[in-house]
Parts: structure tokens; C-alpha cells; sequence
């Protein structure tokens, strides 16, 4: 490992660098040329920078999760080719003119809608991050994955255009009264469909079908998917083809036998959407160990809330004994991931790094302890927990659990 | 930006000396050659009355100062902008009427999607079907994921028993012992099960399947029938054990508080280590490996810091970059086998293939072709895979192209679920796509 100097510029190496004394053939020869990649993908040196999923985890890749490479991105904004993706009977393939979206149930006018149709509607654009309920699930057990990409990985934040789910309920005259339900379905064999409470169905749930500009990816619902902010991933249904105003929670499978918790009597907890504040420290992590010695560090880290924005982020190199608010690099938008960095000087003593979020509600992000005195340890979803990294005098991250 | 730079070099001067900075100043933005040409003489006229020396130092000075209150300029306005000053962004307008977009949803089109089931029936067709049909439907289209018994094979849900053990470490989740309501069970297999042929089911199949489910969980005997008149009869185990979302009255309440930010405990000591350590290969995926450090050896931390500092422990080195794939030549070979890997899409959810692939609920793939029928170690066969095997059979590429379009019809009893590949050229491709993994 290099040494890293304690302050000020390093010294002189060695001797005059090659890349700088030497002609290199990039500055020589000419590059590539405007007709070469009519759609670029990442250089081929951040080629590890990818999703990645852990085989065990499920019983087939077609019904799984994969991971997106949290520690390897900065700003707020994920990519979508690294976003992460769940299916629950893989990915379909669908032309735009294939697709149908009808609405039904307690409306005037059930409608169909085609994909022409949709783009005909005004329009919004939000950012939101989409976060697995399943995301920290294995952590409830203790440390168990190696990396922030696996602990934290199931979220992305884009930034979506689509229709109010609103505007499209107005439009086929639905019963809007608080005691219905929306209930949604894909096109996909799983369907996945989930039952929305009327209040958040008029709130600010969006019919999209682009994010980051471009159209969705297949694997993310293209043509169109719904957006559901700050609640639980499973409820934004991809492939969207069906919207049904009903007078009651239809218990579909994503709502009873999976998506709820179990607590430590047997009871079971359900209806749980909103996604609670969390942070985590992205950098340095076990994926991105500190390899210049001593000196300027920027730690690294993503919070958000299902709440609402995050108002402000706590670092701690002690393992919570002492704690110091870090800078937001931007300041995230309503329900989508704040950057923040503390910007120190490592003096190359082990650290136990932890971050800690702050919403618009006061609420402040709980301990694994405080979770699991609320919870026990037999849930599966919604651990929100602060994360705690061991980083050695090597700079060497492992994921840890403390006193 | 010369715009901008313009307002900020003109008011700096005065007089003479304002000429002098213009000129140089459109001089070195090189465009207004004629202006510099008819300025050059008045330039030459001034140039006596000032001190060269001085002005620059002057100008530079000025120039500095002027650069830092632009970019306070700059600040200020992006800041404004953030805290929510002027901002055209609405929301989009709701109008008095509707758009009048869409088409009237059909009937026969509301009848083919709307097939959900609520809670209290609303929804079910007509339809029947007993334990015993049950069982059978089950063999056939079930066991290979869910087992003969509901019991679940490998990672696949376990559908029967773990009656009173949700309040154990490990909650066993079935339809018997967890689900609140048996429309869900229906509902779900109705439209979303078997695996891989969603939507194929009969209602009344389906009402047999759910007997059948119902009987492996001691909650029907085995002359039960279920159909849309008795649906609503059956009790459910765990129906009254669900509570509604309570955060907010348990957790919320207490957790929106001021946080401790200093001395907030005395000391922290490292309780358990990562129990894997996880693997992040070139080509893709991760693999889990056991972490054998313990927490021996870590320090435990105060508000001081760490207690000691550990001695170094040797690190395996970062993984290189990878090496990109040379591009392959585009024929109708590798375009049969691309094809053939799509098709294999569907056969993916029971089959593996390629280097290290494992049994599933089928049997792994490699080397299939000329292999002898059902040869596949440690893969418990059908009755009539064990048959072919006694004959000597092997997979040739017409018995396969036969086994692929009708499985049932050509292996009458096998465990595969899957109804066949319909669409011409599949099977070809697919024979095309596993020829290229010839080792075992």
C-alpha cells in the first residue's frame, strides 16, 4: 500500500512520470470517431461497476433481485443500466404497441388506454428513489454480506416523467371517496399486483414511462410503470396494464404472504409501505477500501426518506459515541436520496463509521438495537437500521455489528 | 461570456486608461480586427499618459476583485434560486372535464383481465374441485418446485405446516400457518402459478389445487371438495393475525427526538464480523465466502478513539480489470444459438446449463445431446425417464425435437410441467443453443 502523506502535496516521486515526459499514443493518434457507438455504454475499465446479484439467495434468477453498485456511484442520480432489478417472473418483453392500460372497477367510464393515449396527458417530472422492502433484510440476523452493494443495494433514484395517477382516475370518473382502494396489476406473469389506500393513489403517485429522459428499461417496466414515492418498491408495478377502483384491499399475495413482517409473538405486521429514514456511508465501505494511507478522506453516503426530505445527516468515526453533521452535497428532493460527505483528515487509526438520517418529520434513523427492540429479529423487511462499518489502519472496511 | 467579461472590464476604468483596457481587451478576445486597426492610433495618442507598469498591476488587482464579486453574483443567485424564489414549475392542471382520451373498455376485455378475487369471494367463478383431482393436478403441475407434499423443493416455497412457528427464530410462512385469507391462494395460482405457464389453470383446476393445499394442511380430510358455494366457509389458521401498520404509534413516537451527539455511550466494542466475506468476479454475480476472522484482536473504541491499533493483516490484492470479449462474426449459426438461448428463457426456471450447472426441479443440461435418456446422476426421474433408460434410449435430436414440441404426449408421465414449445424453428434453436456446452 502506498504511503500517503500526512500534509501537504506529496514529494517528488521517484523520478519525471513517463505519462507526463513521454508521448502517449492518446495524444498522438486520433480517437474514435461520432459514428462509432450510436448508444455509449461505460469504458470498458469501469466494466465492475455492474449489478451483481448473490445466488443463494432465491431459489431461481427469474423470481430474484440483484443489487446496484451503490459504492461505486456519486451524486444522487442512478444510471439505469445499473439500476437494480426484482422480478417475480422475470423480465417481459413488450413493444409500446402492445401495450394496454385499462381502468376499472367503481368508475363512470371503465377505459383502455394505449401507449399514444398516455403520452396525451399532461405530464410531471420528479425524482424519486425506488428502495426494496427486502433492502438490509439480511442484516436483521446480524453482519452478513460484505459489501454496500449487497446490504444496501436494492434502491436506485431517478428521475421519472409521467401522468398523475390522479389524472387518469378523474378521467374514467372514479369513485375517489378515502374509503376505496386502487388496485394495480402488471402484465408480466406475476402480475404482482398491490392494493393503494385512495389518499395516496391522489397524492402523488405517477403513471411514468421515461426516467433520467429516456424510456424505462425493460427491466424496469418499459413501456410504463407506476411510481409510487417513498413507499416500498414492490407496490411500483411494472408493466403496468390495469388499474381497478375497488371498494376494499383485495390481500392479493404481495400483501399478505410476502411484504409483511413478523414479529417476535407471532403477530404479523402488514401494510407497512411507507419507507422509514436511512442512511448509509457508501465510501469508504468494503468495496471501497482507503488505499491512500493517511490524510484527506471524503466519506461518502446516500439518505433518503419515505417521508419526505432529509434534513440532515450525522457521521460518526467511533461507533456512535460521537457524532458530526456532514455536508449534503445536494440537497435531495422530496422521497429521493441526499449525497452527503464529511470531509476529514485520517490520522490511520481504525474507525467505526456510521451515518445518521434526519427527515422533515424529526424522525431520526434507529440503531439495529432500537429496531430490534421494537421488532425482534424475525423480520425480513424494512430494516432501516444505522450501518456500521470496522475500518482498519490499512483502511480496509468490513461490515460490523457493535455494542 | 464575453458579454459577461465586458461588464466586468469596462466600469473598471475611467477615461483614457477605459480605451487602453478596450483595446488590449478586444485585441486578445481576437475578433473586432477592423475596431482594433481604428483604435490603434488613439491607443498610440494615450499611451504617454500612462504608466504601463502601474496600470497592469492596477488592472490585475481590479480584475481579481471584480471576478470574486461575479462569482458571490453567481452564488447568490443559484442560492435564491434553491431556497424557491421565482419558479414557473405547476403541477399538471386538472381540468374542469376529462381529456376525453382512452376508448370504453369492452366487456369480453374487462372479463379477460379483471380476474382478481377479494377476501370474502367476490370475484370466484363457478367452478369445483376435490382433494383427491387435487392431488393429481398437484403431481403434475406443483410438485417439481413445491414438492409431492406442498413440503417445497430447495429454495422453493414450502406451501404446508409450520403451524405455531411464527413466533420461532426461523417462522415457517405457509398457506396453512401464515396466509389471513384463502382468496390470496386462489387468486394467486389462478393467474400467476404454474411457474413459467401462468394462466393456463381451469378454475376448476384451480379449485382443486387449493383442496389439495388445504389438505396438506390438515385443514380439509381428504373427501373435500371446494367450489365457489363453500369458499367462503373455510377458516383460515392465521386470519386475526395480522395488525395494521403500527409505527407510528410504537416507533415514530419515539424516535423523532433531538439525537445525542456527543458521549453518547462510553465505549463501543465490535460484536460479530461479516459472516461472508463476498466475492465480485469480472464476469459478474458474487460469490459468498465464509469470513473466519473473529472479533479477537479488534480494538473497542471510546470517545479517545480506538484502544490500540491492530497489526497489519496481510490483503489479497484488488481484482484486475477485465479483458473485453473479442467481437464474434455474425452468421446463421450464432443467430440460431442467440435465438435458441432466448427460447431457453422459458426452460431456465427448472434447467441449468453451463459451466458448474446444477439439478434444479429439472436436471442440468450439459452435454445433452447423445447422452442416454434420464442419465443424470443424483436427479430423481419419472417413471418413464427410468424406462427409456432401461431401453437404451438416448437424446437424439429428433427424439428432443419431439420431447420439446409435446412433452406430455411423447413421455407420457413426465415430471415436467412445462407444455411445450409451439412456435416452429424453437426447438431447433434450442437444440442449436445446448450443443454449446458439450463437457458435462
Amino acid at each position: 500500500m502506498a504511503a500517503g502523506s500526512v500534509a501537504g502535496a506529496a514529494a517528488a516521486a521517484d523520478g519525471p512520470d513517463p505519462l507526463i515526459t513521454e508521448l502517449q499514443d492518446w495524444a498522438s493518434y486520433t480517437g474514435a470517431g461520432v459514428d462509432e457507438t450510436p448508444y455509449g455504454m461505460p469504458i470498458e475499465y469501469e466494466a465492475h461497476v455492474v449489478r451483481r446479484n448473490v445466488e443463494w439467495l432465491t431459489a431461481s434468477p427469474i423470481s430474484s433481485i440483484n443489487f446496484t453498485p451503490i459504492h461505486a456511484l456519486d451524486g444522487t442520480i442512478t444510471p439505469q443500466g445499473c439500476a437494480f432489478e426484482r422480478h417475480h417472473s422475470g423480465a417481459i418483453d413488450m413493444r409500446k404497441e402492445d401495450w394496454r392500460l385499462m381502468i376499472n372497477g367503481l368508475v363512470d367510464r371503465p377505459l383502455v388506454f394505449t401507449y399514444d393515449d398516455i403520452e396525451r396527458f399532461p405530464r410531471e417530472n420528479h425524482v424519486y428513489f425506488c428502495e426494496c422492502a427486502a433492502n438490509t433484510g439480511m442484516e436483521w440476523a446480524g453482519a452478513q454480506l460484505n459489501g454496500v452493494q449487497f446490504t444496501h443495494g436494492m434502491i436506485h433514484n431517478m428521475e421519472y416523467t409521467g401522468v398523475p395517477l390522479r389524472t387518469l382516475l378523474m378521467e374514467a370518473g372514479a369513485d375517489i371517496s378515502a374509503d376505496k382502494w386502487v388496485y394495480v396489476e402488471g402484465a408480466d406473469a406475476s402480475s404482482n399486483g398491490r392494493s393503494i389506500p385512495m389518499e395516496k393513489a391522489l397524492d402523488d403517485v405517477l403513471v411514468a414511462f421515461k426516467a433520467n429522459g429516456e424510456a424505462l428499461r425493460m427491466e424496469h417496466g418499459y413501456p410504463v410503470r407506476l411510481v409510487v414515492p417513498g413507499w416500498e418498491g414492490n407496490m411500483w408495478v411494472k408493466w403496468l396494464r390495469r388499474i381497478e377502483v375497488v371498494d376494499r384491499a383485495v390481500e392479493s399475495r404481495e400483501e399478505t404472504s410476502k411484504y409483511t413482517d413478523v414479529y417476535e409473538d407471532g403477530t404479523a405486521r402488514k401494510w407497512t409501505w411507507v419507507m422509514d429514514a436511512k442512511s448509509v456511508i457508501t465510501s469508504p465501505s468494503p468495496q471501497m477500501p482507503i488505499k491512500h494511507g493517511p490524510g484527506p478522506l471524503v466519506v461518502s453516503g446516500l439518505a433518503w426518506s419515505g417521508h419526505g426530505q432529509i434534513t440532515r445527516v450525522d457521521v460518526s468515526k467511533d461507533g456512535g459515541i460521537t457524532w458530526e453533521t456532514a455536508r449534503l452535497g445536494k440537497q435531495g428532493d422530496s422521497k429521493a436520496l441526499t449525497r452527503f460527505y464529511l470531509d476529514m483528515n485520517w490520522d490511520g487509526k481504525p474507525m467505526l463509521l456510521q451515518a445518521r438520517a434526519m427527515d422533515e418529520t424529526g424522525y431520526v434513523q434507529p440503531t439495529k438495537q432500537q429496531l430490534r427492540e421494537q421488532r425482534g429479529e424475525n423480520a425480513v423487511y424494512h430494516n432501516n437500521c444505522i450501518q456500521t462499518w470496522y475500518v482498519s489502519a490499512e483502511g480496509v472496511a468490513e461490515n460490523v455489528e457493535v455494542s | 461570456m464575453s458579454k459577461s467579461l465586458k461588464h466586468i472590464f469596462l466600469p473598471a476604468f475611467g477615461g483614457t486608461a477605459a480605451m487602453l483596457a478596450l483595446a488590449l481587451f478586444v485585441a486578445n478576445r481576437d475578433y473586432g480586427q477592423s475596431r482594433i486597426e481604428t483604435l490603434e492610433g488613439r491607443v498610440t495618442q494615450v499611451q504617454e499618459q500612462v504608466t504601463a507598469a502601474g496600470d497592469n498591476a492596477r488592472a490585475e488587482a481590479q480584475r481579481a476583485a471584480e471576478l470574486e464579486a461575479k462569482i458571490a453574483e453567481v452564488q447568490a443567485l443559484a442560492e435564491a434560486r434553491v431556497a424557491g424564489g421565482a419558479n414557473l414549475t405547476a403541477p399538471a392542471p386538472q381540468p374542469a372535464n376529462t381529456y376525453g382520451l382512452g376508448r370504453t373498455a369492452h366487456e369480453e376485455e374487462i372479463a379477460a383481465w379483471d380476474v382478481d378475487v377479494l377476501p370474502d369471494g367476490r370475484g370466484l367463478p363457478e367452478g369445483r374441485g376435490d382433494v383427491y383431482w387435487g392431488e393429481e393436478v398437484f403431481a403434475e403441475k406443483c410438485a417439481a418446485c413445491h414438492g409431492d407434499f406442498a413440503e417445497g423443493v430447495d429454495n422453493w416455497p414450502v406451501l404446508a405446516g409450520g403451524f405455531d412457528t411464527l413466533g420461532d427464530e426461523d417462522p415457517v410462512k405457509t398457506v396453512g400457518s401464515y396466509w389471513p385469507h384463502l382468496s390470496t391462494a386462489w387468486d394467486y395460482i389462478n393467474r400467476s402459478m404454474p411457474f413459467g405457464e401462468a394462466g393456463t389453470l381451469t378454475p376448476d383446476e384451480t379449485y382443486a389445487i387449493v383442496a389439495y393445499i388445504l389438505y396438506s394442511n390438515d385443514m380439509v380430510d381428504d373427501e373435500f371438495e371446494l367450489s365457489h358455494e363453500n369458499f367462503a366457509e373455510v377458516e383460515m389458521y392465521n386470519a386475526q393475525g395480522f395488525v395494521i401498520d403500527d409505527r407510528p404509534d410504537l416507533e415514530y413516537s419515539q424516535w423523532r427526538t433531538e439525537p445525542c451527539m456527543a458521549n453518547c455511550k462510553p465505549e463501543v466494542e465490535v460484536t460479530m464480523r461479516s459472516v461472508f466475506l463476498v466475492e465480485t468476479p469480472p464476469e459478474g454475480g458474487s460469490e459468498s465466502i465464509m469470513n473466519q476472522a473473529s472479533v479477537d484482536g479488534l480494538p473497542s473504541f471510546s470517545a479517545d478513539g480506538p484502544a490500540f491499533v491492530p497489526e497489519p493483516v496481510a490483503q489479497p490484492e484488488p481484482e484486475p480489470a477485465s479483458e473485453p470479449e473479442p467481437a464474434e462474426e455474425v452468421d446463421e449459426a450464432s443467430l440460431l444459438i442467440e435465438r435458441g438461448e432466448k427460447v431457453f428463457k422459458k426452460c431456465a426456471a427448472c434447467h441449468a446449463v453451463g459451466e458448474g450447472a446444477k439439478n434444479k426441479s429439472g436436471p442440468q443440461l450439459n452435454a445433452v445431446l447423445d447422452r442416454p435418456i434420464g442419465s443424470v446422476e443424483g436427479f430423481a426421474y419419472s417413471k418413464t425417464f427410468q424406462a427409456a433408460l432401461e431401453e437404451g434410449r438416448t437424446w437424439d435430436e429428433a427424439s428432443l425435437i419431439a420431447f420439446l414440441a409435446d412433452p406430455k404426449g411423447t413421455m407420457k408421465g413426465t415430471k415436467m410441467a412445462f407444455s411445450g414449445l409451439k412456435k416452429e424453428g424453437d426447438q431447433e434453436a434450442i437444440i442449436a443453443y445446448l450443443r454449446t456446452f458439450l463437457d458435462p
